[in-house]
């Protein structure tokens, strides 16, 4: 079992998802992508749908730009690129307003923001424009999941603390006042904060110091 | 009765409900640019002028869509209107005026992935009455919002250049101090809610 899962840990496949979810995780180490992160995270089930969104989005562009990646020229490569994400975004739009067209309402203007997401955008053309499409898969799916896991724990806080209720049912009883400034705006910076204090701290932050 | 809406169009979208702070668009670009405030100021210039033309170009060719009955292609349409809107304000600033472009040259293509561009142009779609903003509506909604972004890239530079010498937690430096800062200028701008209601 263990000799497996070492050979496993060598693989290709497994340091490219380890380094998506996080050595290189998209938030708290690149802090990229964050403007979603804030916005859409005052509710669970909002920010799961947003999360699926996403990592189908950077999937399928990371493995459609990988695919394309010698036919394309380079000068015109980044609007390629926002093109083969746009069209994904679109077909995220259209299955959103068929099956959950409730969650989609709330989402609105921020589905088409998963466009100029900067992890898809930086994904394609930091990894995806210079790899096979097998590991671009992966990666593409391993950046969505680490970006996932922290969109949700600050979504879990922020809903726990400034409503009482996770996934919209009702948690923490009536003895908890709902902090109202969790799901307003300035909730977001602060949780946002802190998680990416902790995970660097746990870490061991290992930027240059005086580097952003 | 007319300009007294755009007014407060245009008031609305940078102080009540601004782009960067309750919307949170345009963070990536917020938080990389914002350690020195002349370069706030170069990227925010960018920024407003961008943001206010691409608003009103994006009106017509979303009634295009409209008429055309092409409404789902809208993120297609919009981006690539504003990646091309981008690039032609890059040729003209290059031949008609150096300086400025020396200025604003190395913020442009970076405006194109700037999320606030195109998420004015998509919330632009829920104002207004039935048909949305009208060009004039559109200009003062897009203007506002970049005024309110540069205003708050400009604090936000500010601040930053007075804390070089402050002593932050390890692990809070750089984006994560820089984010709690973000949250007490949102918590300031909290109390502007409600203040204006456009029509």
């Amino acid at each position: 079992m263990s000799e497996t899962l070492r050979r496993l840990k060598l693989t290709r496949g497994y340091q490219v998802f380890r380094a998506g979810v996080w050595d290189e995780n998209p938030v708290f180490r690149q802090v990229l992508g964050i403007c979603s992160t804030l916005a859409v995270t005052n509710l669970l089930t909002n920010t799961v749908v947003m999360c699926a969104g996403l990592i189908f989005v950077l999937a399928f562009s990371n493995v459609t730009v990988s695919a394309l990646r010698a036919h394309v020229p380079r000068r015109i490569r980044m609007i390629v690129q926002v093109l083969i994400i746009a069209a994904y975004v679109i077909v995220v739009k259209i299955l959103l307003d068929a099956y959950l067209p409730e969650v989609s309402e709330q989402l609105g203007a921020y589905v088409g923001l998963i466009i100029t997401n900067c992890i898809i955008m930086g994904r394609a053309e930091g990894f995806a424009a210079s790899n096979p499409v097998g590991p671009s898969l992966v990666d593409g799916v391993a950046c969505g999941v680490g970006y996932s896991i922290v969109l949700i724990a600050i979504a879990f806080v922020r809903e726990l603390t400034g409503q009482g209720t996770l996934f919209g049912a009702q948690v923490l009883g009536g003895w908890w006042p709902a902090w109202t400034i969790m799901v307003m705006p300035p909730g977001a910076f602060f949780v946002l904060a802190a998680v990416i204090w902790l995970a660097r701290r746990h870490a061991g932050s290992d930027e240059p110091a005086g580097k952003n | 009765m007319e300009i007294q809406n755009i007014l407060v169009i245009f008031f609305a979208a940078a102080f009540t409900e601004n782009i960067l702070l309750a919307r949170f668009l345009g963070m990536c670009s917020f938080l990389a640019v914002s350690r020195q405030v002349k370069t706030a100021v170069g990227l925010g210039t960018a920024v407003v002028f961008v943001l206010a033309f691409t608003a009103v170009l994006n009106v017509y060719v979303h009634r295009l869509l409209v008429h055309f009955e092409l409404e789902y292609l809208r993120y297609v349409a919009f981006i690539i209107v504003i990646a091309a809107f981008v690039q032609f304000v890059e040729i003209v600033i290059e031949r008609f005026s150096p300086v400025l472009y020396y200025a604003l040259g190395i913020f442009l293509p970076l405006i194109t992935v700037n999320c606030a561009v195109l998420g004015v142009s998509l919330f632009m779609l829920n104002k207004g009455g039935p048909g949305g903003y009208g060009p004039l509506e559109a200009f003062a909604y897009g203007a506002g919002s970049g005024v309110g972004w540069m205003l708050a890239i400009i604090a936000m530079a500010g601040i930053r250049e007075k804390m070089e010498r402050s002593r932050v937690p390890r692990g809070l430096e750089g984006p994560g101090i820089a984010l709690i800062i973000a949250g007490i200028m949102a918590l300031a701008f909290i109390g502007l809610a409600g203040v204006l209601q456009p029509a």
